[in-house]
């Protein structure tokens, strides 16, 4: 158990170290697929459109100028907005694109979950012999008595 | 109560269908510009109006605060070729007309700032040119790609658009003449 615990610290250490790797030294690629073009509405590493070129060659300045990946970002929103971004981020109204797929998963598990639970119910267990209590359906009972009667014969 | 929950389990899913074709419909609507289908009807649609940044950094700039001129508005961006080749045509027709009560305003859309001051440098641009980095006027004008010419008259009325790039001086010159004489 241990072992475990220690392994888990590990890996979270390794992967908080990639992400402030990530954040303070930003690759142009990391950059160029985690924004996006706002011509033609792709991510950068993408499209060639003239204006995704330029930004581009905009990323590339600001990452040999040393600024982070959140600075860069943050200039590009103020520009274009945060369409620009490929994911978008988890606060305000964007909030909508994260929160809406997690209700409806939600929403459906539940759905599921008591169909799944009716189902059991209506087939339920078999009835026992001598369940007297339980009164036949009508049309069921007639098909019965039917069968009986030619039985008889 | 299972016939009153299957009732409901059914008003849920028309609800959530119904909500869905309301959003269809309302993108499909929001699509087409009340601009553009005026102007194809030969209408004089309303300049919808807007408050931009002035990208020589002057604050801001409506287009309300330019009701009784006549506006010649240009969509633009620094990447655009045939904007290049039309902007020279535009900065003289702005220093031709502009003791007529005519004013020239650029948008740049779809642009980085540092491009767009740059370019506005090289081509000695002097006239107004504003910002709209989100394209926020795009959709409302129908703006269909850069360069677009508006003509817009002293009422707020656009009288005549210039699709694609303006070939010659002559092209300005009838449009302005257009939103001009509205006036009159």
């Amino acid at each position: 158990m241990k072992l475990v615990a220690l392994a888990l610290a590990l890996l979270a250490l390794v992967f908080a170290g990639i992400a402030a790797a990530s954040e303070s030294r930003p690759t142009a690629a990391e950059l160029e697929s985690e924004l996006v073009c706002p011509v033609c509405e792709t991510t950068l590493d993408t499209s060639d459109a003239p204006v995704a070129r330029r930004m581009k060659a905009y990323i590339r300045a600001r990452i040999a100028a040393g600024d982070t990946k959140s600075e860069i970002k943050a200039h590009f929103v103020d520009q274009f907005g945060t369409a620009v971004l490929a994911v978008p981020p988890r606060k305000g109204f964007d909030l909508v694109a994260w929160v809406l797929p997690l209700a409806g998963l939600g929403l459906g598990v539940v759905a599921v979950g008591a169909l799944a639970w009716r189902w059991s119910r209506v087939r339920g267990d078999p009835p026992l012999a001598g369940d007297e209590g339980a009164p036949l359906d009508r049309v069921l009972e007639q098909r019965v008595d039917d069968a009986l009667e030619r039985f008889d014969r | 109560m299972t016939g009153r929950l299957r009732l409901g389990a059914q008003a849920v899913a028309v609800a959530i269908v119904a909500a869905l074709l309301g959003l269809l419909i309302w993108k499909v609507a929001q699509g087409e510009s009340e601009v553009t289908t005026e102007l194809a009807r030969g209408g004089t649609p309303s300049a919808p109006l807007f408050t931009l940044e002035r990208l020589d950094g002057k604050g801001d700039l409506a287009l309300e605060s330019l009701r009784g001129k006549t506006v010649v508005l240009n969509f633009w961006a620094s990447w655009c070729g045939p904007c290049r080749d039309e902007t020279p045509l535009l900065q003289q027709a702005s220093e031709r007309w502009q003791s007529r009560n005519v004013v020239f305003v650029g948008m740049d859309i779809d642009d980085l700032r540092s491009d767009a001051r740059s370019f506005l440098k090289r081509f000695g641009v002097t006239y107004a040119n504003l910002y709209d980095g989100k394209s926020s006027t795009v959709g409302r004008y129908g703006v269909t790609g850069v360069p677009e010419t508006y003509f817009i008259d002293a009422a707020g009325k656009i009288r005549w658009r210039i699709a694609g790039p303006v070939e010659d001086a002559a092209d300005l010159d009838e449009g302005i003449k257009r939103a001009v004489q509205a006036r009159q």
